[in-house]
């Protein structure tokens, strides 16, 4: 565990340090990084520990993003302040859409969920409620601001977005070796044997959706702050196979795995802005060879070491 | 009642789009129990291909329109089942023994390839078909116009779904065919190669899938390089609407989604037709998961 610890500080601190050597406009790829990164960590306990195939994870984004723009513009309430009510109305709009379809199989629940990631994009754009701005969106939300200090440059985002992404792994990584995560993990190798042991499988994996939910609702709100303007499109089906490819390609259930695929899928492609025509060509590609060469993802999650009767000393498994 | 009518017609033509669709779904998911992502964009590289063959060959001008047409739905059909063909061999088959969720990745992956290679190689812009090709003759059934362009659209898939109907049936690879598809392992050993079942299967169904991009591009006279995308996924509804796995629920599947949805469009609002398939989807999953004559899909947990 020890030497884990280290790696991550290591890479905190290195990223600390990006902003004192990278230009705005490098910042600002940066900060897009960060944010697929927590969206994709958030789609990682649904997707990669628990094993659930969603590909609707933009429509949790949109709604976090949607109701701090709805209720910052209308009611002029701080952004960041908005967060925890957004997490909240993406879980419960997850909780509501997941409750019924939570058994459905494998490949029934990705088509279902592009089914309900399109739907939620189509209510958008068709202005439902009459809040939502159609097509255009919603513009004018304000720049968040920290104990009085306004956010508004690239570095300032750049430490508000990495400083949540750091929270979000730190959270996940204790939820991955909690007695929940373990669960989890138990579900995706063998549902039937995680029902034998006592385990509630539908229950879990209803949780494990709606963390993922609560999660992104949050991470809406970020975006919508620094966007300061969303429209439906940003929350496109293209957005969750986006996220849905970072999860697989860099290693489902392994967190070091979905930040490197953040990196890879958001920052690499601004290497090659001139070939920003084949960039989703190449996407395509590399997800056929990944699954027949690598199926397992770039950096996958390793065996998990336990020490039971440590465990079982300080009182049962926690 | 006449617009209700209308949207009959119109929702039977779109229907049979979607029905011969759905069969290139069904069948690989009778046989593989995958859901073939890529199959959409097959339908897309139909139009395409039928576009520049018309283009380039200008065979309209040389043997009249309905050789023409025939001429070109056959090299369509013929193209896109070397695709498809091409497309399990290198994306699908090394994936055979691989988890699912592989292979349901290799498809996804498969589908956006296709969608930016048509992108790069043509454009992203709307293309048009050459608009005075085909008649636009309007005729008058029982008090009803009804374009003759519908009318034949929908002859032609049904004329199309029925033969595929009984070469599954009657002939002797089609029972290869659902052998295979009820338990690969017992068709080895009853002499069947999977390996070329397999391989056929992803033939008819973008021969058909391809068919019916060339009709969409001849009736509606625009393409886009993403439009497989949406018609991918309402043909997908309506395999799932029949029974996925069941070619005749297919068909039935897909005429009655697109009922549906012209109905739909009509009476609750046009802004919403595309929410309309994709909530019959998720009703059809949550209340009868089987389709309407189909297989068990959903597990209890």
């Amino acid at each position: 565990m020890k030497s884990t610890n280290i790696r991550y500080l290591a890479f905190a601190l290195a990223m600390a340090m990006c902003p004192l050597f990278l230009n705005a406009y490098w910042t600002d790829v940066f900060n897009n990084v960060g944010l697929y990164a927590i969206l994709a960590l958030s789609l990682n306990v649904i997707l990669g520990h628990c094993g659930l195939f969603h590909m609707g994870h933009a429509a949790f984004y949109a709604i976090g993003a949607y109701t701090a723009a709805i209720i910052n513009t209308t009611y002029g309430i701080p952004v960041l302040w908005i967060m925890p009510l957004a997490g909240i109305l993406a879980g419960v709009f997850a909780m509501i859409v997941a409750r019924p379809i939570i058994h459905l199989r494998g490949d029934y629940l990705l088509i279902v969920t592009i089914g309900i990631v399109e739907i939620v994009r189509i209510a958008l754009i068709n202005n439902v409620f009459d809040i939502t701005g159609g097509a255009n969106g919603i513009f004018g939300i304000s720049r968040p601001s920290v104990f009085g200090f306004k956010i508004s440059k690239p570095d300032h985002f750049f430490y508000l977005i990495w400083g949540f992404a750091a929270l979000t792994i730190f959270l996940l990584l204790r939820l991955e070796h909690s007695r929940f995560g373990r669960a989890l993990l138990y579900i995706k190798e063998d549902e039937v044997a995680a029902g034998g042991s006592g385990i509630n499988v539908a229950h879990h994996k209803l949780v494990a959706f709606i963390i993922g939910a609560v999660w992104a609702g949050m991470c809406g709100t970020i975006y919508a702050a620094k966007m300061t303007i969303i429209a439906p499109e940003s929350f496109s089906f293209a957005e969750s196979v986006i996220l849905f490819t970072i999860v697989i390609l860099g290693g489902s259930g392994s967190i070091p795995g979905v930040i490197l695929g953040s990196f890879l899928l958001v920052g690499l492609p601004e290497i090659f802005r001139g070939l920003a025509e084949y960039r989703m060509l190449v996407f395509g590609a590399a997800m056929v060879l990944m699954m027949i060469f690598r199926n397992q993802g770039l950096l996958p999650p390793g065996p998990k070491n336990y020490n039971v009767a440590k465990m079982l000393q300080a009182g049962g498994a926690k | 009642m006449e617009e209700f009518f209308q949207q009959l017609t119109n929702g039977l033509a779109v229907g049979g789009i979607y029905a011969l669709i759905a069969l290139g779904y069904t069948m690989v998911y009778g046989v593989l129990k995958l859901i073939n992502f890529a199959h959409g964009d097959l339908f897309t590289i139909g139009a395409y291909l039928g576009l520049t063959l018309l283009v380039s060959m200008g065979l309209f001008d040389k043997i009249g329109p309905l050789p023409a047409v025939i001429l070109l739905a056959v090299m369509v059909m013929i193209l896109v089942a070397i695709i498809g063909a091409i497309l399990e061999r290198v994306a699908y088959r090394p994936l055979r023994q691989s988890p699912r969720l592989s292979a349901v990745v290799s498809a996804l992956g498969a589908s956006i390839f296709f969608q930016n290679a048509i992108m790069a190689i043509y454009s992203p812009k709307f293309l048009v078909y050459p608009h005075d090709i085909l008649p636009k003759t309007v005729i008058n059934i029982m008090g009803l116009d009804i374009p003759v362009m519908r009318i034949i659209m929908f002859l032609t898939s049904l004329v199309l779904m029925l033969a595929l109907y009984f070469f599954i049936q009657k002939t002797k690879i089609g029972t290869a065919i659902r052998a295979a598809a009820i338990d690969q392992g017992a068709a080895k050993l009853m002499g069947i190669n999977v390996d070329r079942v397999i391989m056929l299967v992803f033939c008819i169904g973008p021969a058909l899938g391809g068919a019916a991009g060339l009709m969409v591009g001849l009736y509606y006279g625009q393409i886009n390089f993403s439009m497989g995308w949406m018609y991918g996924l309402k043909a997908f509804t309506a395999a799932i609407l029949g029974g996925i796995g069941n070619i005749p629920g297919a068909m039935v599947g897909g005429l009655l989604l697109g009922v549906i949805e012209a109905l739909g469009a009509a009476y609750i609002s046009i802004a919403w037709k595309d929410a309309i398939a994709f909530c019959v989807l998720i009703l059809i999953l949550i209340v009868r998961p089987t389709g309407l004559l189909g297989e068990r899909v959903a597990e209890k947990v």
